[in-house]
């Protein structure tokens, strides 16, 4: 008889599939995995290394670049570690602005998450329906920073500033007229929390257009029921955060367990999985698009009824306005200071950790009383999910291994950094 | 997290007695410093006692002492050197492959700092532990204690050449295949060692020694002044601006 050898396939770097960068060898015996080892790093840009050669707030904008499906997730944890070595804490409104662009990150980031699932196990059509909503976080995003994706909006003592009183509006194209134009246009006359409070209300209706697409999807459940299961015990074992942790049942979610910004005074719920499978985890991002509206709602309630500052006042570390520097010398010195210069970070280290749309991001600081951090370690969550691929995938079909790295909601700019 | 740090320090303190060092705490998190020889009997204790349960090793990395404490611009003191003293040291960032820093004998120079988290107690843990030897820094593998240290060993081999004795699969992950060199360690050039363009003579990708400049502007500087003081006083007199500032406004509007 002829003797039959495993053979070895490569997967990526450059396939859809591979939601990124991501190089994976298989071993493969027929069409089951038998060994995979993924291999990263295609995407490294030392971003810890940039970091050390940079005054703290020249770094915000890298952070963004990280994980960029969820940008100001990556922005509060580094901004959380300065405030705490600096021992700053922002004022209550800029507290409440951050946890509700916390949501309407992990709003858009599971959005795009449903969105290329869905296109990696064979359902275009959600896609093009997830794309609709995640287009107007994206315009909340650019009216509150200016920009669409990378704002480097969250500032150490606050946020940069205060929520825009209007949305820039569509104008006439010969495409875009008439009545389409004015529903378009309907939800951005007001400010931009009026802009917020009508998408957040209307929002758990487009909920359940991607339910009835998929949650009962014979085919899509065909995908997803029994692949990539993970026990508790395992996922805690493995370093699991996130859904992916919550997916297997274990009840934990940093927003309860650890709260940070306004996340004590918010109501809302943790869906947490009974089976650990692929479909668990999508149900729990399905019901964490819904808690997050909720928050959101909740937020935008208060950030109505309390104006006030979104920053602190305190020019060691936050620059005075231009107003300010007209008159009085001292606050043109803070000016000077702070931006030829930066400010100095008490010698110490600290781990601030946030609970991202993909699990905990967390942000290592040591400091040694410089204006720059000595050393700055980010812990993505997405590198300890793939760093369990072999352990996952072993066992599964081929189709089946796209289905796993798909749930484990990868972005390869957190996974190489 | 409501343990006072005092009590923390205590409990870590009767359970290990020598083996270990308490260090600070801040943001409820406290740092102990572990010998290399301890590493892997304190970390199986630190998960396997009731009193700590620490389940989850949420991260590992590594960290280079080298020119801790260091500023590129003395502040303390005048000078008659002027400006030049911001723009010519060569601090991290500044410096070519010629110039790199001696790293010369320098004591405690790598770490490898671990934070641990409990489910149970709702408790974080920062472990440090100091490589004995700076040549070629080794330190115990904790893979079989927490499997989701195995990437995070890799990840500091790779970039700090933190050797990790019994680690299953040391390889490099995320730089280049065939990189030489730990290009977080902190006399590794920031421009990095070699540049790739595509040679159209050759019709193949060719890699090059970098050709680039080193460019950090902004200098990196020590303050220990008042300014960064963040005591009682302090506060109370940033309410105050505050309280002015906001009474300014209303009396505006």
């Amino acid at each position: 008889m002829a003797e039959i050898q495993n053979y070895t396939m490569n997967f990526g770097p450059q396939h859809p599939a591979a939601h990124g960068v991501l190089r994976l060898v298989l071993e493969m015996d027929g069409e089951t995995v038998v060994r995979a080892d993924p291999h990263i790093g295609l995407l490294h840009r030392a971003t810890e290394k940039l970091a050390e050669s940079k005054p703290f707030n020249h770094s915000i904008g890298y952070l963004d670049r990280l994980d960029y499906m969820s940008m100001m997730c990556n922005e509060h944890a580094y901004v959380r570690a300065i405030e705490q070595l600096l021992g700053i804490e922002p004022p209550p409104r800029a507290q409440y602005i951050r946890t509700m662009f916390d949501e309407l990150t992990r709003f858009s980031n599971h959005l795009l998450w449903i969105a290329a699932c869905g296109i990696d196990l064979g359902a275009m059509t959600v896609f093009l329906y997830c794309f609709r909503e995640r287009e107007m976080v994206m315009d909340m995003y650019e009216a509150v920073s200016g920009a669409r994706m990378h704002a480097a909006y969250y500032r150490p003592g606050g946020v940069y500033r205060d929520l825009p009183e209007s949305v820039p509006l569509y104008k006439e194209t010969r495409w875009t007229k008439g009545k389409d134009l004015k529903r378009r246009n309907e939800w951005r006359e007001g400010s931009l929390l009026d802009f917020i409070e009508a998408f957040a209300r209307d929002v758990p209706s487009k909920i359940d257009e991607y339910e009835t697409l998929l949650t009962d999807n014979r085919i899509w459940k065909q995908r997803t029921v029994g692949i990539g299961v993970v026990s508790p015990d395992k996922a805690v074992q493995m370093g699991y955060t996130g859904v992916m942790l919550r997916g297997s049942g274990v009840e934990w979610d940093l927003r309860k367990k650890q709260p940070y910004a306004m996340y004590d005074q918010v109501d809302f719920d943790v869906p947490v999985g009974v089976s650990g499978d692929c479909y668990d985890r999508y149900l729990c991002r399905v019901e964490e698009l819904r808690q997050s509206a909720k928050i959101i709602l909740q937020c935008v309630d208060w950030l109505k009824k309390n104006p006030g500052h979104v920053m602190l006042k305190n020019f060691k570390v936050i620059p005075p306005t231009r107003e300010e520097m007209k008159d009085d010398m001292e606050a043109m010195i803070h000016h000077f200071k702070l931006f030829t210069e930066g400010y100095a970070v008490p010698e110490g280290e600290t781990y601030a950790a946030v609970e991202a749309p993909k699990g905990e991001f967390g942000c290592y600081m040591v400091s040694d009383g410089a204006n720059k951090p000595f050393r700055a370690h980010f812990r993505a969550p997405g590198f300890a999910h793939l760093s369990s691929m072999n352990e996952l995938a072993s066992g599964h079909m081929l189709a089946d291994a796209v289905a796993i790295i798909s749930t484990m909601d990868l972005v390869f700019g957190e996974v190489d950094r | 997290m409501n343990e006072t740090a005092k009590a923390i320090s205590d409990r870590f303190t009767e359970r290990f007695g020598d083996h270990v060092t308490v260090g600070a705490t801040l943001a409820g998190i406290t740092t102990l410093d572990v010998g290399v020889d301890d590493w892997q009997e304190v970390c199986r204790a630190l998960r396997d006692d009731d009193d700590f349960c620490f389940d989850q090793l949420t991260d590992l990395c590594g960290v280079d002492y080298l020119g801790y404490g260091l500023s590129e611009w003395e502040t303390d003191d005048a000078s008659q050197e002027g400006f030049s003293r911001g723009v010519e040291a060569l601090g991290p960032g500044r410096f070519k492959w010629s110039e790199r820093p001696e790293a010369g004998n320098v004591q405690q120079r790598f770490a490898v700092v671990a934070h641990l988290l409990s489910y149970r107690h709702n408790q974080r843990l920062r472990l440090r532990c100091f490589a004995p030897d700076e040549g070629l820094p080794v330190v115990p593998t904790l893979v079989d204690i927490w499997s989701s240290a195995n990437w995070y060993e890799r990840e500091a081999f790779d970039m700090f050449g933190i050797v990790f004795e019994g680690h299953p699969d040391l390889r490099r992950i995320l730089t280049d295949y065939g990189f030489t060199g730990h290009p977080f360690r902190k006399d590794f050039p920031l421009i990095g060692n070699v540049e790739v363009r595509y040679d159209e003579q050759k019709g193949r990708v060719v890699y090059e020694p970098v050709s680039i400049e080193p460019r950090v502007t902004v200098p990196r500087v020590l303050r220990e002044d008042s300014r960064y003081k963040t005591d009682d006083v302090d506060l109370a007199a940033d309410a105050q601006a505050e309280e002015a500032a906001a009474q300014g406004a209303d009396d505006n509007g």
